[in-house]
């Protein structure tokens, strides 16, 4: 039987996208996290913490109730995008969003903070505006350990399975991911199919682990 | 031109006791040294002026723009104080070559101004060679020299230095004075500068203001201040050895003489304006300004050899009572076997601390 290599693809394309997008979010939250004082500031950390230790099948109901067709937000996206959010490939996206983004705040925030106080004094000092600041003097200086943050974050959201399976359901060809996909083969007995893509998920998330811990030790020695 | 009045306070923790900084000065362009020991605040007024940290009141005017006013609730942020500030690591951004640290802050320039701008600083502070350089590619001097470029770039009203010498062998400090003294003559510009080198002081302050737990215990000309110490407390923060309590005997301004009573003897001084018969003062007396001799007599006091210590360029000798002498090598070979040592003090070395 041939392998229906579907899944892997949704799989990569649906952690590519919730990567970019937990970037985006992970960044601006480890700014603010970093760098601002404000009330509620260790409620915002343990709120965004909480997709790490949550069982993924409470974060899925969670979702389902927030992004439902019932839901302020469910409604609003269907009468923008014209179909409902849920049981979407798009769900998909937003569940491994919410599990990236907790690794990408801690390390990033870390990572921020441990930029040399200095180097933005200076740059204050010579006019440059904290936007300008941030992207040429911050972000540069953190760059290696937010790669590296980055890279496991992506290596997360492709195995989601849990908060997936809530939100996005299992149907083939249209949001079943690889996870899911084992899943699905070692029920039905499909042995080879588990076995391959087993193999292949592993061998992907080992190499990724293995770069993301050979840029952080290189920014160790710089 | 700078005027800087501030108050800053930190409370007490159980980690640390508390401290309050309350300065008022004004420099006009110039160096401007702030002397004193660590934890004086000398660092911290800096960072109040630069806007790092805010002061709980007080009001620092730049030429004739205010800073900082907290009664009328004016802060400017840091970018726009337009301060140069020398790091004490110099803040190079290391991924960024020198030349690149100078376009960073050349950006207020008109775009074709900008190039010229900063080969010029480049050239004008020999780095034009190292340009596509990395910070740590780079000499220690080298560094300071970008660190200081960059920081004028952005044409400051004022230039802070924290503690630029620090960690300098004596051949890259001396290029740093040299640097400082050209700089003070060509820009129009207050300099301040930090330290706790009394060195620096004399090589290149215009004005020295001597800092005491967050206080400025004395200001003026550093030839002035070492001459006449302000307080007991100063003459020690300035490292003045030979201090001791004195009380006045008779005081003759006729033949400019005064009788002093100080470690158990009489001993004749300067006249000493303002000072009454009775008074309990401070004196000191310039170790290299007393002599050793072998008999008693006028003048002089019986002390005992403690120590011998030898300097690059002399010979220092401390006795019991607490006294210190300098004296050149040669002079020292020919009183090292002396039996009896006594140390005169001849009329002028006495002073007095205000």
């Amino acid at each position: 039987m041939p392998i229906d290599w579907f899944p892997l693809w949704l799989s990569l394309r649906v952690a590519s996208l919730a990567t970019v997008i937990s970037l985006g979010i992970g960044l601006w939250l480890a700014y603010l996290l970093a760098n601002r004082e404000f009330r509620g500031k260790e409620l915002v950390d343990a709120i965004v913490t909480l997709p790490l230790v949550l069982p993924p099948t409470v974060l899925g109901y969670y979702l389902l109730v927030m992004l439902g067709r019932m839901s302020p937000i469910g409604r609003i996206y269907e009468s923008v995008f014209g179909g409902p959010l849920v049981f979407t490939w798009q769900a998909a996206v937003v569940a491994s969003t919410l599990h990236a983004i907790p690794l990408l705040v801690k390390s990033a925030r870390a990572a921020l903070s441990s930029v040399d106080r200095s180097y933005e004094r200076a740059a204050r000092t010579l006019g440059a505006s904290e936007w300008r600041l941030f992207w040429r003097v911050t972000i540069p200086l953190a760059r290696r350990s937010i790669v590296a943050a980055t890279v496991l974050a992506f290596a997360r959201s492709l195995g989601d399975f849990g908060a997936t399976l809530m939100i996005a359901g299992d149907i083939p060809h249209r949001t079943q991911t690889a996870s899911i996909a084992i899943y699905d083969a070692v029920e039905s007995g499909n042995t080879m199919v588990a076995q391959t893509l087993v193999l292949t998920i592993s061998l992907l998330t080992i190499g990724i682990v293995y770069a993301a811990n050979r840029l952080e030790r290189r920014q160790v020695r710089a | 031109m700078i005027e800087v009045r501030l108050a800053k306070r930190f409370l007490a923790t159980s980690e640390s006791p508390g401290f309050s900084l309350e300065v008022d000065f004004r420099a006009s362009a110039g160096v401007t040294v702030l002397f004193g020991s660590s934890g004086a605040g000398k660092t911290l007024t800096l960072d109040c002026i630069a806007g790092f940290t805010n002061p709980n009141s007080g009001r620092i005017m730049l030429d004739d723009g205010i800073v900082y006013d907290a009664a009328a609730g004016v802060n400017l942020r840091p970018r726009d104080r337009q301060c140069g500030y020398v790091f004490q690591n110099y803040a190079l951004f290391p991924h960024m070559t020198l030349r690149d640290n100078l376009a960073f802050a050349a950006e207020r320039h008109p775009r074709l101004e900008r190039h010229r701008k900063i080969t010029e600083m480049l050239e004008r502070f020999r780095l034009l060679e190292f340009a596509g350089r990395y910070p740590h590619e780079v000499s220690g001097g080298q560094k300071q020299r970008c660190s200081i470029a960059r920081s004028l770039v952005s044409a400051p009203r004022v230039l802070l230095l924290d503690e630029p010498a620090r960690g300098l062998d004596a051949a890259l400090r001396d290029d740093l004075y040299a640097l400082l003294r050209e700089l003070r003559s060509e820009l129009r510009i207050p300099i301040l500068l930090v330290t706790h080198d009394l060195s620096d002081c004399f090589s290149l302050a215009d004005t020295l203001l001597v800092y005491l737990d967050g206080r400025i215990v004395q200001a003026g000309e550093p030839r002035k201040v070492f001459d006449r110490p302000a307080s007991p407390a100063v003459a020690r923060i300035l490292g003045i050895t030979n201090l001791f309590e004195a009380e006045i005997l008779a005081l003759d301004p006729g033949r400019n003489t005064s009788r002093l009573r100080a470690l158990g003897h009489e001993l004749t001084g300067t006249y000493y304006p303002g000072r009454l018969r009775g008074d309990r003062v401070w004196v000191f007396a310039p170790p290299e300004d007393l002599q050793i001799q072998t008999r008693a007599g006028e003048n002089r006091v019986p002390v005992k050899l403690i120590r011998m210590v030898d300097r690059p360029q002399s010979v220092r000798l401390e006795f019991l009572p607490e006294i210190a002498v300098e004296m050149s090598r040669h002079e020292y070979e020919q009183q090292r076997d002396n039996k009896d040592w006594f140390v005169a003090f001849p009329p002028g070395s006495l002073r007095v601390t205000g």
